[in-house]
């Protein structure tokens, strides 16, 4: 199966019956896929007249309280930012996925991570974040596709799962679980607006004239990212005591999962922590590991976003370096592997 | 055991769905496999490639840079890719389409004659599964049988295509066998 298949297969299988898109490459295959299987479950696949229009449509499908998804790729996020701030300001939980093309601007479809600070940093206006998972490989695509749908309904926000071109147009063996989520078994949603006409009146807003009321939806919305720490997901391997710590996500991670093989052959030490959830962000697990590391190597398919959080996280305990390819150029393991022995020569420095 | 491989040729060749059968079968024998096709602003008829990497152990780069192997449907394509592959290499070409000399000394090279053999069998567009029936007959890294299971898969409701590309699978394979 391919990744964007994945990823729609796992909303499907989260339940989610409502599928608003606007087409854009490298990501078509999600609601080519949705556009097929969707109404066999009863569910609803529109394409909207524009990006836009899409995520109000997700925007109105989770205030009644369903499992909404929209998906884009890098200029079509950026269309959705506005909604996107709406969905988070009146705390409804759905799914947004950005199959990441190069950018800035309309870029190209090539794989990239240039969108990093856009996701992990809120994306749109106002104080708020999206909790953002980062698969890499097919069978985490549909695994994180389904817990997104989990983490938004818990924390009642958006959440963005973080693929690129690559993670979406490739095959990969994929085994699904036997179990599935019935949309009719999910939990009543006590602030759905259902049309009922029974109890208090139920209200889905993201405006609070009264700055003291903004403030104190905005303390509830940063209590619940704190809550969302013990989601933090991570993997680490290889050798990490004295050795480079790299760090990557997504298809980087791939790339540096073979650079570490090669670096193990050269008899180089090396381990690889790979953060699953890029927020809320891994900072005790790396912290810990770099201060037994000699140095710490980021590598991302950008010019360096994530590069400021493993700083921060880092704080000092050893030397954070970076390398990274930018515009949908994909490093090879080859290059990834001549950065390790710079860092492993020149690391103090 | 890790193999990267590069198909690549002309859209209407059956380059795509080439790897895809590859990757199925592969799949089929539970081993670690990654598919990628060429992605990009792309023409029918136009330049058209896909990798595929089969592994037994879990796969890090999804991406090939320099394959162990390639199947040439075209000329246009041995230009491209022949600097990629890795020395020592196996270069599989459709002898019926490429005219150019390989400039390379130091990898392995096969020519098919991969439409004149479709041809023979009745039809031209079998040339994809000549070729890919070289590949296996000179590096076995999935079981013939696992490969006409995923024809099975395919063209199970077409027998005569389905015998057509069984056919032609066959034929690659002898003809490997008669260039080795």
């Amino acid at each position: 199966m391919r990744g964007n298949q994945a990823v729609a297969q796992g909303a499907i299988d989260a339940g989610c019956r409502y599928f608003f898109g606007y087409p854009i490459t490298p990501q078509n295959e999600i609601p080519d896929y949705m556009a097929l299987h969707l109404p066999e479950v009863g569910g609803v696949f529109l394409q909207a007249e524009s990006e836009v229009a899409a995520i109000n449509m997700v925007y109105g499908a989770a205030a009644a309280g369903k499992r909404a998804m929209t998906t884009s790729s890098s200029p079509g996020i950026s269309l959705k930012q506005e909604g996107i701030s709406y969905i988070a300001g009146a705390e409804l939980p759905a799914v947004i996925v950005n199959i990441v093309r190069g950018g800035p601007g309309l870029g190209n479809i090539a794989p990239a991570q240039t969108d990093y600070f856009q996701a992990v940093k809120g994306g749109g206006h106002g104080d708020y974040r999206t909790l953002v998972l980062a698969p890499s490989s097919v069978q985490e695509m549909y695994e994180h596709t389904r817990l997104a749908f989990e983490l938004a309904d818990t924390y009642r926000g958006p959440v963005v799962v973080l693929g690129d071109a690559v993670l979406g147009q490739m095959m990969e063996p994929i085994v699904f679980p036997a179990e599935v989520v019935d949309p009719e078994d999910l939990p009543e949603k006590p602030w759905a607006t259902t049309g009922q006409h029974e109890g208090p009146k139920r209200i889905i807003n993201s405006l609070y004239i009264v700055p003291k009321d903004l403030e104190q939806t905005n303390l509830r919305i940063a209590k619940r990212y704190q809550e969302a720490e013990k989601e933090i997901r991570f993997t680490h391997e290889g050798v990490e005591k004295g050795g480079v710590l790299l760090v990557a996500y997504g298809s980087a991670a791939r790339v540096c999962q073979t650079a570490l093989r090669l670096a193990e052959k050269k008899g180089l030490k090396a381990g690889l922590l790979r953060p699953i959830t890029l927020f809320p962000f891994p900072e005790k697990a790396l912290s810990e590991a770099a201060t037994k590391a000699k140095a710490v190597l980021v590598v991302e398919l950008s010019l360096g976003q994530m590069v400021e959080d493993v700083e921060r996280a880092v704080a000092g305990r050893a030397p954070v370096h970076f390398f990274g390819r930018t515009a949908g150029v994909i490093p090879t393991p080859e290059e990834v592997l001549a950065a390790i022995e710079e860092v492993d020569t020149n690391g103090r420095e | 055991m890790h193999h990267e491989i590069i198909i690549a040729g002309f859209g209407g060749q059956g380059v795509i769905l080439t790897g895809q059968l590859l990757a199925l079968a592969a799949n089929l024998e539970d081993k670690h496999v990654v598919w990628n096709p060429s992605y990009g602003p792309e023409m029918r008829g136009g330049p058209s490639h896909c990798t595929v990497i089969i592994s037994s152990d879990p796969i890090g780069s999804p991406v090939v840079a320099h394959p162990d192997s390639e199947l040439i449907m075209d000329d246009p394509s041995l230009g491209r890719f022949l600097p990629g592959l890795k020395p020592g290499g196996l270069l599989i070409m459709n002898s019926s389409l490429v005219r150019k000399n390989p400039e390379r000394k130091d990898v392995r090279r096969i020519a098919i004659p991969a439409n004149r053999i479709a041809e023979h069998l009745g039809d031209v567009r079998c040339t994809n599964l000549v070729m890919l029936g070289a590949l296996l007959g000179l590096v076995p890294m999935v079981e013939e049988e696992s490969l006409h299971l995923t024809l099975k898969e395919r063209w199970g409701g077409k027998p005569d295509l389905l015998d057509l590309n069984q056919r032609a699978l066959r034929a690659g394979m002898e003809e490997a066998a008669k260039a080795k």
